[in-house]
């Protein structure tokens, strides 16, 4: 039996390579950088339709990340999607009349909303609102337009149209 | 006829006896005011037995199963292409699931069936009984300790199976099959979330603690005293608490999935 100095010393750096290991799972695998939640503002914007937009999907301002969705809601007036975005406060200076548009990543990856700005010397507050907004692209939609327009009205189309409505 | 009926009751209340005296023993170990300067040095003692002495079966599956998952995964994702998300794929797997079920069913093997085998000696060569004469209360001296040391013990030995497990990826992945180590790490990072992936999975290993050192305490401790029933008490804690952690490890991932 080892003394219990031994064992207690031992315990002692089972716990530090423990507390090690949730360091670098935290730091390296999950890339987590703040254990708070993200300082921000929020503002909104209102789409027709979303598409896949997810709460937690990313916005994007030139291609960088600069925030993420944290809401989506229906507006019951106007029965347009209100997406709550939170912006991280370094990015602080997005003129009031910039357009969000929602793109896909690649041809089957994942919604994320695109800001691009415009030259208002006006900038976002919290709570504001985005004024211009340009729905996804659905992708079984534009097949339906698609086919519409080359002149084919035919079964094919009307089928293609009940896809779209699911 | 009547008979059957009445073995088949008897039955049913010989189960629901055991689950009483199961949650009895669990309640007289844990929720009592513990003598914390005696009690700490035996609960490092049972850290020291039940998690640092399994780290070396739980660090080299660790590193295995990183590794095959690693190979297996490599050349699935290859063939659509995906070859970069092999990190993502390890990681989630690992953090999610294989980190703490692994981590419980090794530890149900290497220090459950431990557990239930010393306690059960014990009873057999009426050392509990002899502490009691002396005023010692075996609850406190011998199960609380060794509880407490699989509760700590467990969530540890599953972040270490993690961590090892995704190293094992890496060498594999980019060391050996040679995908750059830059795609690994990123696509790892933005797709697995700390609270989501990681905390749940070290959760899960805190549940799985508890119910591993449980099943093993109780069937130590209610061993029939001789050799074969220690030898009993041994298979079952090895085979009832593999079957628990699979079991929860369902209703857990769908409590987590469905946001309970």
């Amino acid at each position: 039996m080892l003394s219990q100095r031994v064992i207690e010393t031992v315990v002692g750096l089972f716990l530090l390579a423990a507390i090690l290991a949730l360091v670098a799972l935290a730091f390296k695998v999950s890339g987590l950088t703040t254990f708070f939640k993200q300082e921000g503002y929020d503002i909104t914007a209102a789409f027709d339709d979303i598409g896949q937009l997810k709460v937690r999907g990313s916005v994007k301002i030139g291609g960088v990340t600069v925030g993420e969705v944290t809401d989506i809601k229906i507006d019951p007036a106007s029965f347009k999607a209100v997406v709550t975005m939170r912006i991280n406060s370094a990015v602080n200076d997005i003129p009031t009349d910039s357009s969000a548009s929602i793109l896909t990543a690649g041809l089957l990856g994942d919604n994320y909303i695109a800001i691009t700005p415009m030259y208002s010397k006006d900038f976002l507050k919290n709570g504001g609102e985005i004024p211009e907004t340009h729905s996804a692209m659905i992708l079984e939609k534009l097949i339906g337009q698609f086919l519409f327009s080359i002149g084919h009205p035919g079964e094919k189309n009307t089928e293609e149209d009940k896809g779209a409505k699911k | 006829m009547l008979n059957h009926v009445a073995e088949l009751g008897q039955l049913g209340l010989d189960v629901l006896r055991k689950y009483g005296r199961a949650g009895i023993l669990l309640y007289r170990a844990v929720f009592r005011v513990p003598n914390i300067r005696k009690g700490f040095p035996l609960v490092v003692q049972q850290i020291y037995a039940e998690g640092v002495l399994s780290l070396l079966i739980i660090v080299v599956s660790a590193l295995f199963i990183g590794m095959v998952v690693a190979l297996q995964g490599y050349h699935t994702l290859s063939k659509f292409g995906a070859a970069q998300q092999l990190g993502p794929l390890v990681a989630l797997s690992v953090a999610r699931e294989l980190g703490p079920v692994v981590t419980a069913l090794l530890f149900a093997g290497r220090a459950g069936s431990a557990l239930a085998a010393e306690i059960g000696l014990m009873k057999a060569t009426d050392q509990l009984s002899s502490m009691e004469m002396m005023a010692v209360d075996p609850l406190q001296r011998v199960i609380a300790p060794r509880f407490w040391g699989g509760f700590i013990s467990m969530p540890l030995l599953a972040i270490i199976f993690n961590i090892v497990a995704i190293y094992g990826a890496y060498l594999v992945g980019v060391k050996w099959l040679g995908m750059d180590a830059g795609a690994f790490w990123s696509n790892m990072q933005s797709a697995v979330d700390f609270r989501l992936d990681i905390l749940n999975g070290i959760y899960k290993s805190v549940v799985f603690g508890v119910v591993v050192t449980w099943i093993a305490l109780y069937q130590g401790y209610d061993a029939v005293p001789t050799s074969a029933g220690i030898a009993n008490a041994t298979t079952r804690t090895v085979v009832y608490s593999s079957l628990a952690v699979l079991g929860l490890d369902f209703v857990l991932t769908a409590m987590m999935i469905g946001g309970w």
